[in-house]
């Protein structure tokens, strides 16, 4: 690591059988060059090695020792990374893409992976599911049977989750993106995210409206064949091939339409907000 | 797989034809009682090889990480349903920090992986502009002669392999296998980081589940090849791995000229 310009070779350096390109990508290194010029050379890379070779450590244990944003629990440095990626898929996102979908045998029951805000008690004929505004502005409140009684969709998708694992599973239930429509007089889908969170309050995702409109993002009250049972989120709860498993809130209690990015449980623990697959 | 960079000559490189370097003087070099340094790695394979060093690291350590996490699913070494062990022990995971760090590993794993990514492109553009690519590129009965370099590193025998530039037949597999591993690690990654997104690219190259497989898989060769990589350099003496610092190696001292030059260090 160090310059090649080397001037006094002795030995002939400058024929070059080579394309154009070449010297301006190589600038010329000299074939041989003299001892004396190698211990010269020796000397500066020596320098330059070390210096670079100091200044990485040095950064690597200066982001390790980065203190994490308050209420986050990652370095800055890689949150800015995590965003980052953000920021490039979702420009890159497409309305109309739609992700793979499966054939009924390759599906399973999903596997129980998580119960944060499904731990504590619930009368399901008592559920009721809250629509606020941007301020928190009661819109609306509503029971089962009125998602029910929107579209049906199904949809047979693989289910990815953080950790690594995946799976072919099958829900049904309805399109946000028709639920959304229930409040255009407000002009919900004008605003850029959304929140949900659990009756207990646990539990919480947020997402960007773009992904929350997509055709294939379902507010779900059923599951391979069957009702959405209790461990996988009875009532209602999210699925979509579009966002890990971590955004896939089960028991939803209330929804929020909003401009401001809502707090999200487990990018609050170190994970990208938008978690986007 | 294996190096033998010690017995490199100048003369080799010169011979390359299809290399662009600049063509030294062929005549005259052995009779010469100057020590000379011949030019082994150029500036970008030189700043691209260090740069990608600490980059692959993280890309490794963050990645191994992440693969602690679905532990339901190891890994196992063995036959069939018989598994010796499974990657890694329990010791292994807990002595390198592996457990419970999943948010920073994908963090890292995401951030980092950019840069392998922009310094491999980097490297790739300039190997095929500066056409160095050559000397990597495996020749004709490549994989046969390499069995000679393998004896010949396990003592096994006395011929020293065939040298075509800087590289022997094994050296050019080898290392020709691991840029074509980068590559497999990039478009399986952003296969396994985008499935939705860029579902064509996770479908064609088998589906999420495979993907994934393939891109561990690259990992534990990452990590084989460090080993023997490693080992090479430490048994090619150090004038070997200074030339990829200093991008030139001091030829070996001849008898005859020891006293004219050489101790002007
Ligand atoms: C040298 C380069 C790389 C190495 C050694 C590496 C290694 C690994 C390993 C060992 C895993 C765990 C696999 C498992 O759980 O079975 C992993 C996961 C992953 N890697 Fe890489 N990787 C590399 C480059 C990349 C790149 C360039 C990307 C791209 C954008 C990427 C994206 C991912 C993703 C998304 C995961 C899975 C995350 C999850 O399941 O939560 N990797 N990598």
């Amino acid at each position: 690591m160090n310059d090649d310009q080397n001037n006094n070779s002795t030995h002939d350096s400058t024929r070059n059988n080579g394309p154009d390109m070449t010297e301006t990508m190589n600038e010329e290194a000299p074939k041989t060059i003299s001892e004396a010029e190698f211990y010269r050379k020796s000397r500066r890379s020596f320098l330059v090695g070390g210096v670079t070779a100091a200044a990485t450590a040095f950064g690597y244990r200066g982001l390790l020792n980065q203190e994490a944003a308050p209420g986050d629990n990652i370095p800055t440095t890689l949150r800015s990374g995590l965003e980052w990626n953000e920021d490039v898929w979702s420009r890159l996102f497409r309305e109309g893409h739609t992700a793979p979908t499966y054939s009924p045998s390759q599906s399973s029951v999903l596997r129980v992976n998580g119960r944060h805000g499904i731990r504590s008690d619930i009368d399901l004929d008592a559920w009721e599911l809250q629509v606020q505004g941007p301020d928190g502005e009661v819109w609306g409140t509503h029971q089962l049977s009125d998602i029910q009684a929107l579209d049906r969709h199904e949809m047979i998708i693989e289910h990815k989750c953080v950790e690594g694992w995946s799976q072919i599973t099958t829900w049904a239930g309805a399109r946000f993106s028709d639920f959304a429509d229930l409040y255009s007089d407000q002009g919900a889908a004008d605003h850029k995210f959304v929140s949900f969170v659990t009756p207990d309050e646990d539990y919480f995702v947020g997402f960007d409206m773009p992904s929350a409109l997509h055709e294939q993002t379902l507010l779900a009250y059923d599951m391979h064949g069957g009702p959405l049972d209790l461990d996988h989120g009875a009532p209602l709860r999210l699925a979509t091939p579009l966002k890990y498993g971590i955004k896939h809130i089960k028991r939803i209690g209330s929804i929020q339409f909003t401009n401001e990015q809502p707090a999200d449980f487990w990018a609050s623990r170190g994970y990208s907000w938008y978690a986007g697959l | 797989m294996t190096t033998d960079m010690a017995t490199d000559q100048a003369s080799d490189l010169d011979r390359d034809s299809g290399s662009s370097a600049p063509s030294g003087d062929d005549t005259g070099f052995d009779q010469s009682a100057e020590r000379r340094a011949v030019l082994k790695h150029r500036r970008g394979s030189r700043w691209a090889h260090w740069i990608n060093f600490p980059l692959l690291t993280i890309m490794i350590y963050s990645g191994l990480r992440i693969y602690w996490a679905d532990l339901r699913n190891p890994v196992g070494v063995g036959v069939g349903e018989w598994h010796l062990f499974d990657l890694f022990p329990d010791s292994v995971n807990e002595a390198l920090g592996l457990e419970r760090k999943l948010a920073r590993g994908l963090a890292f794993h995401l951030t980092f992986g950019w840069l392998f990514a922009i310094n491999g492109l980097a490297y790739t553009i300039y190997t095929l502009v500066t056409r160095e690519w050559k000397q990597l590129k495996p020749g004709k009965g490549a994989l046969k002669d390499s069995i000679g370099v393998i004896l010949h590193d396990l003592h096994l025998r006395k011929e020293e392999p065939a040298h075509e530039g800087n590289y022997n037949a094994a050296q050019r597999i080898t290392y020709s296998l691991i840029i074509f591993f980068g590559l497999v690690a990039l478009l399986t990654g952003f296969a396994i980081y985008k499935p939705t997104q860029l579902s064509l690219l996770t479908n064609s190259l088998g589906g999420y589940e495979v993907a994934r497989k393939i891109h561990f898989f690259v990992t534990i060769g990452f990590m084989a090849f460090f080993v023997i990589h490693i080992l090479q350099v430490a048994r090619a003496g150090f004038g070997n791995f200074w030339s990829m610092v200093t991008g030139y190696q001091l030829e070996p001292k001849k008898p005859e000229s020891r006293s004219e030059k050489g101790q002007n260090k």
